[in-house]
């Protein structure tokens, strides 16, 4: 990390008292406090990101229902409380950029412009999924719209994302590729790897922390030695910033930056500071959080702070505000009802995904089936 | 026809295939300016620039990785991993990523990947260095693992890895690099998933792949002469997909088997070749199949110790010879011909 750099970085960091004492080293980060930004704020874009975490929120809450009622299988892992963070990064992406996810995708997804009915459908394991069935909530995925993938396993995305960075360098284009990650990723080694090779290599690659204090039940005081994740960019002599990720605006402004960085050459690593609202999954219970702690979270809900923004500001009336909250919720329904009514995926198909290029002798055995037919003893001559 | 060496077969055939496809690329440690700890790449970093040889951090999770992601997005990389024993480093990349992008995305992104690496023991390399552990990656759906044991092979499976869109994990051996053959001079790839019968006999099977297969060929020759023997030895080439029909129709014909590995025998390779031949061939068969492997310890370093861990070509003629034996009792003959 260049000195400059890293001023930058600390200048953005915000700082609040502790809210409690065993997150002493982490008190950097959390303040409920909206500061303005610093110039006039764009009336149109602030309304298009409300709408934006209104319908990750409504998707999310619909997912989180329906995976109660057993609709839906497998683990759910939901970004309530991050969809300012998740507007904030994806809008700042052209079309022509990557993103490398984790299991935390579904609101990614939606902001990458895949349709809300396909994500849903891939929750309910339908042929209309966006990963046809395939992936679930962990592995949703679609190269028309670039989504790269949400990766299920901690980190594993990481030297992927530098991996699409070398291909577009080796080609010579001008895109970009955004990797995001939990502050929990940031201890494997596959972080360690990833960074130095793209900063080694000078890869168009923006690494994101979405430090949302947890990883599952483990804080990030109790997990990370250096809790300030975006100073070990400064090991690979690599930009970074820090961002209070419960502002659209600011976390927009951020990739952008982040973004700019990458794509000439210099890749960058941007902790966005943000909460998470539930259990790290739907079925979690969140009982390692005190009842204080809880009922403390709604002030760093960033979807009713950005509501009474609008209004505060003018920008919106109060209906106006309960009128895209009514639309994004009858688009989640409608997603939950296609969802519903997709078809299931035919048991014939169960081999089509084997290899990309056919080969002789590939197995296409159902369990219940032996290797070779089993036929009446045979008179061999000998 | 060119007399090549199994090196020099892979060298001039990764020279080839990158003067014929741009997005062929290498990647791996030490590949660039040190030209290959095996020397394999000997000469491609001054002829192609370090665009296409890219020399890497001591990263294997990382640069197997990365490898992974440029195969998402369409280039063909070619990764060296020094030996197999250091794509433990990778295997989260390789087996939770590489088999199951395709798959696990429905379809919608491949991964046209080659990982080229040794195995094999034999070297005094000590535990670390000698395994022979390309089952983990035979194991599992969605990779496709090829094993050759000729220079011909070298080639012709190394092109067929390369076009190939799949993750294809290319099994060399640091015992077989200066072993030389004839090489056929036009790119004809080899069929992944196909085994080949390299000689025909009627006595007994003998199955094998890599080093292996190059003993089993040596050992059927010198029984053929020396005995009289009629030996079917099959090379299995790939390890998955398993040409199953292949063995199954030899010991058909054959009635008796014996399966050579360099692996440790228990849950090894040679397991699953004796399944499959219960399997396929039960009816068939006049004796056990017999596997003969590595004894089971850790590699050790001692000259003395590493040999009598290694199997011999003594000790392949020696399950040949007990295994025809047991055929001899079951069918009340005497096998008299080898005694």
């Amino acid at each position: 990390m260049t000195d400059n750099a890293l001023t930058k970085a600390k200048a953005t960091v915000k700082k609040a008292p502790a809210k409690k004492a065993v997150a002493k080293k982490a008190t950097v980060k959390k303040t409920p406090a909206r500061q303005p930004a610093a110039k006039k704020v764009d009336g149109a874009q602030l309304v298009k990101f409300y709408r934006d975490m209104m319908l990750i929120r409504r998707f999310e809450e619909r997912a989180a229902r329906a995976y109660t009622e057993a609709l839906i299988g497998g683990y759910c892992h939901l970004n309530l409380g991050e969809e300012a963070a998740v507007v904030g990064l994806m809008s700042a992406l052209r079309e022509t950029d990557y993103l490398f996810t984790n299991y935390r995708e579904h609101g990614y997804a939606l902001m990458r412009g895949i349709d809300p009915n396909r994500a849903m459908a891939e929750l309910y394991g339908r042929v209309d999924g966006v990963s046809k069935g395939w992936g679930g909530s962990m592995h949703m995925f679609d190269m028309t719209h670039r989504l790269l993938g949400g990766y299920g396993i901690v980190g594993g995305q990481l030297p992927l994302a530098t991996g699409a960075a070398l291909a577009i360098q080796y080609r010579g284009l001008d895109e970009v590729v955004m990797c995001t990650m939990g502050d929990g990723t940031a201890n494997i080694g596959a972080f360690h790897e990833s960074l130095n090779i793209a900063a080694l290599w000078n890869l168009p690659v923006v690494f994101v922390v979405i430090n949302n204090g947890l990883g599952m039940g483990t804080t990030v005081a109790k997990a990370s030695a250096e809790p300030e994740i975006y100073k070990r960019a400064s090991s690979y002599a690599m930009a970074a910033e820090r961002v209070d990720g419960l502002d659209p605006i600011l976390v927009h402004e951020a990739a952008q930056r982040a973004i700019a960085s990458a794509r000439a050459g210099k890749p960058f690593l941007l902790e966005v500071v943000s909460e998470r609202l539930r259990g790290h999954s739907v079925v979690d219970p969140a009982k390692y959080r005190s009842a204080e702690e809880v009922a403390h979270l709604a002030q760093f809900d960033p979807v009713p702070s950005l509501a009474a923004r609008l209004i505060k500001e003018k920008i919106l009336t109060a209906a106006e505000v309960h009128k895209i909250d009514e639309e994004e919720t009858g688009r989640a329904d409608a997603a939950d009802a296609f969802a519903q009514a997709s078809a299931q995926p035919d048991v014939s198909t169960l081999f089509d995904y084997n290899y990309a290029t056919p080969v002789p002798n590939d197995s296409r055995r159902l369990p219940g089936e032996p290797l070779f037919a089993v036929t009446a003893r045979p008179e061999v001559s000998r | 026809m060119t007399i090549k060496t199994y090196r020099q077969a892979l060298h001039d055939t990764l020279r080839a295939e990158m003067l014929r496809d741009e997005n062929v690329f290498l990647m791996g440690e030490e590949i660039g300016v040190f030209e290959g700890s095996y020397k394999i790449t000997a000469g491609l970093l001054a002829e192609f620039g370090d665009r296409r040889v890219k020399d890497t951090p001591i990263a294997e999770e990382g640069f197997t990785g990365a490898a992974i992601g440029a195969a998402m997005l369409g280039l063909r990389p070619v990764v060296e991993i020094m030996t197999i024993n250091f794509s433990l480093l990778a295997l989260d990349q390789i087996v939770n990523h590489a088999a199951k992008i395709y798959g696990m995305f429905g379809g919608q992104a491949k991964v046209p990947l080659v990982i080229r690496t040794p195995g094999g023991g034999g070297q005094q390399l000590g535990a670390t260095h000698s395994q022979n552990i390309e089952l983990y990656y035979a194991f599992v759906p969605g990779m496709k693992v090829v094993a050759p044991s000729t220079p011909a092979d070298a080639k012709a499976l190394l092109l067929a890895a390369i076009r190939d869109d799949d993750p294809v994990l290319f099994l060399e051996n640091l015992a077989l690099y200066n072993t030389k053959g004839e090489v056929p001079d036009d790119d004809t790839p080899a069929e992944i998933g196909k085994a080949k019968i390299t000689r025909e006999g009627h006595d007994l099977t003998l199955i094998g792949y890599s080093r292996m297969a190059y003993i089993a060929k040596n050992v059927a020759e010198t029984l053929a002469e020396s005995e009289g023997l009629d030996i079917e030895v099959i090379d299995l080439m790939s390890l998955r997909p398993l040409d199953r029909e292949t063995l199954v129709n030899s010991v058909k014909k054959t009635h008796a088997a014996v399966v050579l590995e360099d692996d440790w025998l228990t849950y090894g390779i040679g397991a699953e070749i004796a399944a499959t031949i219960s399997d396929g061939a039960f009816d068939y068969l006049d004796a056990p199949v017999r596997r003969v492997a590595m004894a089971e310890v850790p590699m050790p370093y001692s000259k003395v110790l590493e040999s009598a861990a290694m199997p011999t070509n003594d000790d392949v003629v020696n399950a040949i010879f007990q295994t025809l034996e047991a055929v001899g009792r079951r069918l009340k003959k005497v096998g008299q011909s080898h005694d």
